[in-house]
């Protein structure tokens, strides 16, 4: 396994990543992946963040050399579509048992190969290392190189079994294999001064197809999409592209980068997430191409799309305006996508009352600030109870995030939407973003949740009894009790200012806007803005009132 | 009595089969707070997560020891020393049920050790139950492992029978893997209808059923606690639902000395008839008129279905007992089990009404029902590929049900829940007749779904066979 543990150590050198470039030499042996904590761990391990990565392309045959739980627990559970072939969906394993571990799974595994050979004759096999046969040393590169030969095909091992780390590893050690064995294989049958490449998309819901005819439109060819509804002749052949997008942030760094490095194709980090995303994408690929020789009209053909697109967007997003008024959103996602997503859903009149930055870059943050303001409230980690209390307390009437955590939202009785892989609308593109708008709306809207918040009437009726006996009732009774209670409404929440401290203020310096009561009290004025402009325009209490 | 053929194939495609570990991981998942733990990397949890969570559209508690492959090297006792210590102090549970995997399995591991040592080093955790189960990737499938599963946590957890009585009242369920949450309810509105107290182990029903919990809990928001599960030896009689649950229910004998019976199946109107007598048997009570009534209308859905189910060629896909309980069901309504494939051994699949069992994928069940003319597939989610491939109706059953919903409510337990299953399977045969298979002028010769009759031999061979 040394090459393996030499590949590892190359993956970790990576200079095309930004936070790896700021480390230290020591630092960086260690590698980016944080140390699993047992217990408390979440997420895939090497091996399916591996599959992730290459299982969209749609007409090779996915070999999985392991025991049962590796693919019988996992296939055909991602949504990513395919606009021909469907082998991609067919699950193969070796399915090792007792007897392969003693005495080696090599045999077994050169045996399914040439079962699915004679079976599909694909133009391709992918084999993936597991756990266990790593563990008893089954030499899959020599298989693979073996079965290559005798079979006159390609047969690639992908070397990624699960122990040796998270999923984000898996995507780059299953780009490692691409880079190593496939790419640069073929050639393609022509090319074009507009072929580009996609790396990191994955077409889920067929997504991609929301972006692509505005790229048919501009005459630019995705010569190869790594991997979204992808074709084994295509990758091999992507090394002729132009120019390449990196659509999903770093997971295939390592690719984008060797891939400038070895056949000289410019590459940038993009996003199809959000309008304005998507018109910088545009933007960046046609500048990319004409940099290499594409003729320059592209520019402005591209300029011309891009305003007809946006015009689009924005006024089929204008009427939900109004619904979205003092509505606000908890956003919890990856992090890569977060500001893209900010943006588009700020535009439409929504407050967002947090954004998750996990695994956001710097540079990720420091946009998110410009969205959001300073006191962006940016959620490095938060555990599920956090944010179920959040939820119940309703600082957010709707939650965006990943499926792990939708029975956090559902179980509150809290609108929750899908933006991660599993999701089953497409948001991307500018069509994507109006969807995103839409699906919102629809979920805020719903007469249900109302229904749902409501008890059962013997609770509701159990609770007004147990209220007259509490002292809740007391405070009803007593006016000045109640003015103290309301008093101590909090209205800055980051800096913990209440609201008689706020109306003090107001009336003794007879304040007018929220800039003189932020001078004049510690309260933010970000997140608070609206409530402190409620305050200033309100009528002073009945108490005091009498008290003047 | 059915063949049993074992796979010849190196490269299983499209696997009907899933793994041990998850299987005795839902098993625990029947226990108030608890938390199942696979000792094994990362991935072991995260598929069969998903899985769950795809199935029962529920949070479902499930973490991992987390191993890399230094651990792996150098053993695990570090990791499950952190995991359950994490676990213990993060999420407070009643109990941690851990089941080995594929990769602890393999570098040999001596859990029951590591808890020993972990015991002696950590005095919090002295009243804290740990359950240890062996469950490798590499032997058995999901039904292995809960059968495995439940019977370790009556060895550990049941009390034995100090004083030898008996409450008559107490019944002990130990239901098999292929009951749903929705099952248990109705078996135990069944039992309580006796006057019989149902103690069911594991208890799904309280667990993974969809209610909504005030609070939110990290670990498991109901089923069975573990004092109850304690004073198990007390009950006069432990039913036993499908053959895996027979060796529970002999540990459970072996231990405190309670009765027990196996039902192997819940499904149909014989096999309920003889449920019933055994409640009012055991109960002392005559059979409630509300199960009178249910048991004419099933009798009376038998009469209505059986012109759709009658006759049709059946390719089943299922765990053991599930296919066993299924396959003979529809046997009883005169269907013909043409293919049966199945997961792993067990002493039922001889007996299933079939003339042959494979264990083995569902690439074999499609090409089995292809060539034999198959017009009926029952099976898990994953064969909704195969169906539409064979243009036959599908009717998805067992785990894991991940594109349709209520898959936690779905009966076949009882004269009401055989009622049920019947009318579905019937009216998706006849929902697909209707769109694609109406009868038109240049088809009647050819019936959908039939081979070719072999007295005809096109339009003029036909005259011939008429004549002869």
């Amino acid at each position: 396994m040394s090459s393996l543990a030499a590949t590892l150590q190359n993956i970790f050198d990576e200079p095309g990543c930004a936070k790896n470039g700021s480390k230290s030499e020591a630092e960086r042996k260690n590698g980016c992946t944080k140390q699993l904590q047992p217990g408390s761990a979440a997420g895939g391990c090497a091996f399916d963040g591996a599959k992730i990565a290459l299982q969209p392309f749609t007409d090779v045959a996915h070999l999985v050399h392991g025991p049962i739980a590796c693919e019988g627990n996992s296939w055909d559970n991602r949504g990513a579509a395919s606009s021909g072939a469907n082998l991609w969906r067919t699950a193969f394993t070796t399915d090792l048992s007792e007897t392969d571990i003693v005495f080696g799974g090599e045999k077994r595994l050169c045996k399914a190969i040439k079962e699915i050979i004679d079976k599909c004759d694909p133009p391709a096999i992918f084999v993936y290392q597991t756990c266990i046969p790593a563990m008893i040393g089954d030499d899959i590169n020599a298989v693979c190189k073996a079965a290559s030969q005798r079979f006159a095909k390609p047969v690639i091992p992908i070397n990624s079994p699960g122990f040796v780390g998270s999923k984000n590893l898996g995507n780059k050690l299953a780009g490692e294999a691409l880079l190593d064995y496939v790419i640069g294989t073929q050639e393609p049958d022509y090319t074009t001064p507009y072929d580009i490449n996609l790396i990191g998309e994955y077409n889920l819901s067929g997504e991609l197809w929301q972006v692509k005819p505005l790229l048919d439109e501009l005459g630019v060819r995705i010569l190869s999409c790594i991997s979204g509804d992808g074709k084994y002749r295509e990758v091999a052949s992507s090394h002729r592209a132009r120019a390449a997008m990196l659509v999903c942030s770093k997971s295939m760094i390592n690719v984008a980068r060797k891939m400038e490095q070895r056949y000289g194709i410019p590459f940038f980090e993009g996003s199809f997430y959000g309008i304005q995303d998507s018109s910088e994408s545009l933007r960046q690929l046609a500048r990319l191409l004409v940099e290499r020789g594409a003729p320059t009209d592209l520019l402005g053909r591209t300029e011309a799309v891009i305003a007809r697109e946006e015009a689009w967007a924005w006024a089929a997003i204008e009427p939900y305006k109004p619904r979205f008024e003092g509505k606000k959103a908890l956003l919890i996602t990856g992090g890569v996508k977060s500001w893209s997503v900010v943006a588009a859903l700020q535009e439409a009149g929504l407050e967002l009352v947090g954004t998750s930055v996990k695994k956001s870059t710097r540079k990720d943050k420091e946009r998110i600030k410009e969205l959001m303001g300073q006191d962006a409230h940016m959620i490095e980690d938060m555990t599920p109870r956090e944010m179920y209390k959040m939820l119940k307390d309703a600082k957010a009437d709707i939650m965006l995030s990943g499926g792990k955590s939708q029975f956090v939202a559902l179980k509150a009785s809290m609108p929750w939407l899908d933006i991660n892989q599993e999701r089953c609308h497409a948001y991307m593109g500018y069509v994507g973003m109006v969807k995103l708008v839409e699906e919102i709306d629809k979920s805020l809207s719903s007469p249900m949740w109302e229904q749902l918040r409501r008890p059962a009437p013997w609770e509701a009726l159990a609770k007004a009894m147990e209220q007259m006996r509490s002292p809740m009732a007391t405070i009803a009774d007593n006016p000045a009790l109640a003015e103290t209670e309301r008093r101590a409404t909090k209205i800055c929440v980051c800096n913990t200012v209440d609201l008689g401290t706020i109306e003090d203020a107001i009336y003794a310096h007879g304040l007018k806007s929220v800039a003189a009561v932020r001078e004049h009290t510690n309260a933010v004025g970000g997140c608070c803005q609206r409530r402190i402009e409620d305050i200033l325009v309100s009528e002073p209490s009945a108490l005091r009132q009498a008290a003047e | 009595m059915a063949i049993v053929t074992a796979p010849t194939k190196a490269c299983a495609v499209n696997p009907l089969k899933m793994s041990q570990p998850i299987g005795g991981a839902f098993a625990f998942m029947g226990l108030r707070g608890a938390m199942p733990l696979l000792h094994g990397s990362q991935g072991c949890t995260s598929f069969g997560l998903t899985l769950f969570v795809r199935h029962f559209k529920e949070a479902v508690p499930l973490q991992t020891t987390a191993m890399s492959e230094v651990a792996t090297v150098l053993g695990g006792y570090d990791n499950l020393e952190q995991a359950i210590l994490n676990i213990y102090n993060r999420t407070k549970p009643k109990i941690i049920g851990i089941c080995s995997t594929g990769v602890t399995e393999t570098n040999g591991d001596d859990v029951d050790a590591y808890l020993k040592l972990i015991r002696s080093s950590h005095p919090q955790l002295a009243k804290l139950p740990l359950v240890y189960v062996s469950t490798p990737d590499f032997k058995g499938a999901f039904q292995d492992g809960w059968e495995r599963a439940v019977a370790r946590i009556v060895e550990v957890l049941v009390e034995p029978n100090a004083n030898g009585l008996r409450d008559p009242s107490k019944v002990n369920v130990l239901p098999g893997c292929h009951l749903t949450p929705g099952d248990l309810d109705e078996l135990r509105v069944i039992l309580e209808d006796f006057g019989l107290c149902p103690s069911f182990l594991p208890d799904l029903a309280g667990s993974l059923d969809g209610h909504i919990p005030d609070e939110f809990t990290p670990t498991t928001i109901g089923g069975i606690g573990v004092d109850e599960i304690a004073s198990m030896g007390r009950a006069g009689w432990t039913i036993a639902i499908g053959a895996q649950m027979q060796r529970a229910a002999e540990v459970m004998q072996g231990k405190t000395g309670a009765p027990f019976r196996v039902f192997e199946r819940l499904c149909g109107l014989c096999p309920n008839d003889e449920f019933m007598t055994f409640l009012s048997e055991i109960s002392g009570r005559p059979i409630p008129l509300k199960y009178r009534r249910q048991r004419g209308q099933l009798a009376d859905a038998m009469l209505d279905a059986h012109f759709h189910i009658g006759g049709r060629k059946v390719a089943i896909g299922a765990e053991p007992d599930l296919l066993f309980d299924l396959s003979g069901m529809l046997h009883d309504m005169g269907a013909q089990v043409t293919a049966a494939v199945t997961t792993t051994q067990s002493g039922v699949i001889e007996r299933i009404k079939t003339k042959e069992v494979l264990i083995g994928d569902l690439e074999d069940l499609e090409g089995l029902a292809k060539t034999r003319h198959c017009d009926l597939l029952i099976t898990h989610s994953h064969g909704r590929q195969a169906a539409a491939r064979l243009k036959v109706p599908f009717y998805r059953t067992g785990f894991p049900m991940f594109d349709r919903l209520g898959a936690g409510h779905q009966l076949s337990v009882g004269y009401r829940g055989t009622r049920n299953l019947i009318f579905d399977i019937a009216n998706l045969v006849i929902a697909h007749r209707e769109e694609n298979d109406q009868p038109t002028p240049d088809k009647w010769r050819t019936a959908a779904g039939l081979p070719p009759y072999s007295g005809y031999r096109g339009p003029i061979g036909a005259d011939e066979g008429a004549i002869a």
